[in-house]
């Protein structure tokens, strides 16, 4: 295999006089800040507002001229949302984005349709993004007729020029689109994104449709493409793969807020926030001897109308702060932890059937609980949970698990300090919070 | 982990010489053109290739699910536990249903929104015969709760539209299960979803192996094979070009297109375009008009044999550097120019 260990030494010089060299330029082009999009829940024909999912919430970046920013986290954590956010496709509900210095909620006529241009988004499946009747020639044209380019003459030779950077040939525009494979459909779509010049682009996961050796065909064009018209990306991803090869900086997302940003080697190197180790930990190693495969506390990404309280990941994060007065070993606590959380997920083994409520001893062994707890009150309050479960109580197990086992990282919201000199929002890493950050021990 | 023992006996798959050819209206594409190979009890086997490489088509047609016409299976034998699954329908449609499962790529095309997952799943055990009535609800819950669907009890009766994309894959896989399958066919089973659904999918497909199950998984993501994988094959324009146990194909990627196939995983893999699916030679190496290595004999007679990669039979490449006239390390231990991207980068 071709993933040897040196591997990762080598690029890193390379990678961190990239990001040295961007962290110079200027002011930022994009510039976001406490970003917050919120969607009603309504209810009733009267549409009366009976919550909000907060889909992105409090979100701070910038991407400079040039750069690529990659945006990674689960489904559901708000990734594509903010992407449109910044791009006009959704209203942001609180917080400003500025685009080269101005407010782009306040621009208007020639500046309003300037910034449409400037800013293009390339969507996942190719196959969405274009009219199936309309020949692909008048498909990428479209965004210069958009913006008022009526000399036809000039719009084709802009095209069939668009269509050879991009791989493709002059004479495709008379070709339809089912008559193009997938990643021919991807460039075409970039092809489209590039006639009006952009100045950034929005690529919301632009390979994750495609093949493997398509992805890298992709990616070594949209490569070419911000080099050659030193174009800025900001590439939403779930692949962490795709974003350290193709990244400057990365931002990871959860739940709406970003968690930890930073240079793409430092951060999927070095990763502070639990969550980001998380992620990393849950792809498989191209080793095929090492099939280790640690897992979050518990599954369940939360509802973003009703997140977690204090930091958004302690339901699931396996460096989760035990209580500060109790006297727990951190084995017996991680167990606990776990115990604890994943009863309140309600995420049971499969062994533990509510209706048909299991014994005592089948509850210890199912989620593995110490033998011995050594702090009497968190002990007499785990015998409790285990004899609600017992009894098919769900609820009071749920309770007295809260009362005996509280975490700072429940109580209250985590500061964001820096980390390496990024931004990581974590209680661990915070000087305040009697804890201290584990060591990374991953890849 | 290692490889697992051979079961005795003969193998649970038998694929021999397989041939499905589809007609277009640009003329006949050699989708599978001559592929063999074996899936033993408890083993886990995985096709890997790009899309066009013939490993969905392979799969399809295993079980008769390839839409015929415009393909046809124009020759091979496929043989299930001694069954004969090319000959005899009645005998096809008994054993898709109950001993070999299938999972795809996107869920919600083996889900029906008009039913509860429940109904769908009641109706899938009913059909195996197994149980009727309450005691398949039960089941039902049971293999719910087999697939990591928290509160199953409560969820059985929701509907497909309410659960997200890892958890609706999660119902998908029960479904397949509810036979009690002795092949699960995989096509793509996570590429859908988030990595996080990605690890458990992978311990609960083990989890499944661990009990005997064989696992035919259909995947281009190269982590997912070495997760998973006791053996892989490698597929290129609807032949095997190599095969072998994963750990030394991992190791030691000996077919040029392989070792493409491994390099576009490091950095910019930067091969000649991709001709399409019609221009594909017909004959020989069918990889030959992209590789760096082909000579003239790449282009003789029918697909080049499989020769041994490093004197193991096990590991072998239709590949003819591998023939002991030639000098394998040409390819085997070639500069395959892998690049991180961060050095690409400082070019200009």
């Amino acid at each position: 295999m071709t993933e040897p260990s040196g591997d990762g030494s080598e690029s890193t010089d390379g990678e961190s006089e990239q990001s040295a060299t961007v962290e110079q330029r200027g002011d930022p082009l994009l510039s976001v800040s406490d970003l917050e999009t919120h969607y009603p829940i309504t209810e009733g024909w009267l549409r009366r507002e009976v919550g909000r999912v907060r889909a992105v919430d409090g979100v701070s970046f910038d991407i400079y001229e040039g750069e690529t920013l990659g945006l990674v986290g689960e489904s559901g954590s708000g990734k594509t949302t903010l992407a449109h956010s910044l791009l006009g496709l959704e209203a942001p509900t609180a917080g400003t984005v500025r685009f080269d210095g101005d407010r782009v909620d306040e621009l208007t006529g020639a500046d309003q349709r300037a910034f449409r241009r400037r800013v293009q988004l390339i969507v996942q499946d190719p196959n969405e993004a274009f009219n199936p009747r309309m020949q692909v020639g008048k498909a990428v044209a479209e965004p210069l007729a958009l913006n008022g380019m009526d000399d036809a003459a000039r719009r084709q030779a802009i095209v069939e020029d668009a269509l050879e950077r991009v791989g493709l040939a002059a004479e495709d525009t008379d070709r339809y689109p089912h008559e193009f494979s997938d990643g021919e459909k991807q460039r075409l779509a970039i092809a489209r994104a590039l006639v009006v010049d952009p100045d950034l682009l929005v690529a919301d996961e632009p390979t994750s449709a495609l093949d493997a050796r398509v992805q890298s065909d992709i990616l070594a064009l949209l490569d070419e493409v911000r080099r050659e018209f030193d174009v800025s990306i900001l590439f939403v991803s779930h692949d962490i793969d795709v974003v350290r090869r193709f990244c400057d900086r990365v931002a990871v997302m959860y739940l709406g807020e970003i968690v930890e940003r930073g240079p793409v080697d430092a951060v999927l190197d070095r990763p502070a926030h639990p969550y980001t180790r998380v992620l990393l930990d849950s792809v498989p190693s191209l080793d095929p001897g090492d099939r280790d495969l640690p897992a979050p506390l518990t599954d369940t990404i939360p509802d973003p109308a009703d997140p977690p309280a204090g930091c958004r990941f302690h339901t699931r994060c396996p460096a989760v702060i035990g209580p500060e007065d109790a006297d727990l070993p951190p084995d017996q606590w991680e167990r606990l932890a776990a115990f604890r959380f994943t009863v309140q997920v309600g995420e049971l083994p499969a062994a533990i059937d509510l209706d048909d409520p299991p014994s005592e001893g089948t509850v210890r062994a199912a989620f593995d609980l110490p033998g011995t707890v050594t702090d009497e009150t968190v002990a007499a309050g785990v015998d409790d949970a285990v004899e609600a479960l017992a009894a098919g109580d769900l609820d009071r197990a749920r309770e007295r698990l809260a009362a005996v086992l509280p975490s700072v990282c429940e109580q209250q919201v985590p500061a964001t300090v820096e980390v390496e000199g990024r931004p990581v929002t974590c209680h661990r890493y915070d000087p305040d919070v009697d804890a201290d950050p584990r060591p990374w021990t991953g890849e | 982990m290692g490889e697992r023992s051979p079961a005795t006996g003969d193998p649970l798959l038998s694929v021999s010489a397989l041939r499905t050819h589809i007609e277009t209206d640009r003329g006949t594409v050699r989708a599978v053109d001559g592929v063999s190979f074996e899936v033993d009890r408890g083993e886990a086997v995985c096709l890997v290739g790009e899309s066009g490489s013939g490993k969905s088509v392979t799969c399809e047609s295993l079980t008769g699910l390839v839409p015929q016409p415009p393909a046809e299976i124009v020759g091979g034998d496929i043989t299930f536990d001694g069954v004969d699954l090319r000959a005899d329908d009645a005998d096809l449609r008994s054993i898709r249903g109950d001993r070999i499962g299938h999972v795809f790529q996107n869920p919600q095309h083996a889900l029906d929104p008009v039913y509860s997952v429940g109904e769908q799943l009641i109706e899938a055990i009913t059909a195996h015969g197994d149980a009727g009535g309450r005691a398949a609800r039960e089941r039902a819950v049971d293999l719910l709760r087999r697939v990591g669907i928290p509160r199953a009890e409560v969820r059985i009766d929701d509907y497909p539209h309410e659960f997200s994309g890892g958890m609706a894959q999660r119902v998908a896989l029960a479904i397949a299960l509810a036979g009690d399958p002795d092949l699960l066919i995989a096509d793509e089973p996570t590429t859908a979803v988030d990595v996080t659904v990605q690890a458990r999918l992978i311990e609960l497909l083990r989890d499944l192996l661990d009990d005997g199950m064989a696992l035919l998984l259909i995947t281009h993501d190269l982590r997912v094979v070495a997760s998973l994988a006791d053996r892989v094959l490698v597929l290129f324009g609807g032949t095997i070009v190599e095969r072998g146990p994963v750990g030394e194909v991992f190791e030691n990627p000996a077919h040029p297109y392989t070792q493409a196939l491994f390099d576009s995983y490091d950095g910019f893999g930067r091969l000649p375009d991709r001709p399409s699916r019609h221009d594909l030679p017909t004959d020989g190496c069918r990889f030959r008009p992209e590789c760096p290595h082909a000579v003239e004999a790449c282009a003789d007679g029918a697909q080049p044999p499989f020769y041994p990669v490093d004197g193991d039979a096990a590991h072998a490449a239709s590949c003819v550097y591998y023939d002991d006239e030639r000098d394998r390390t040409t390819v085997l231990d070639a500069d395959r120019g892998v690049r991180p991207v961060g050095e690409v980068d400082d070019d200009d």
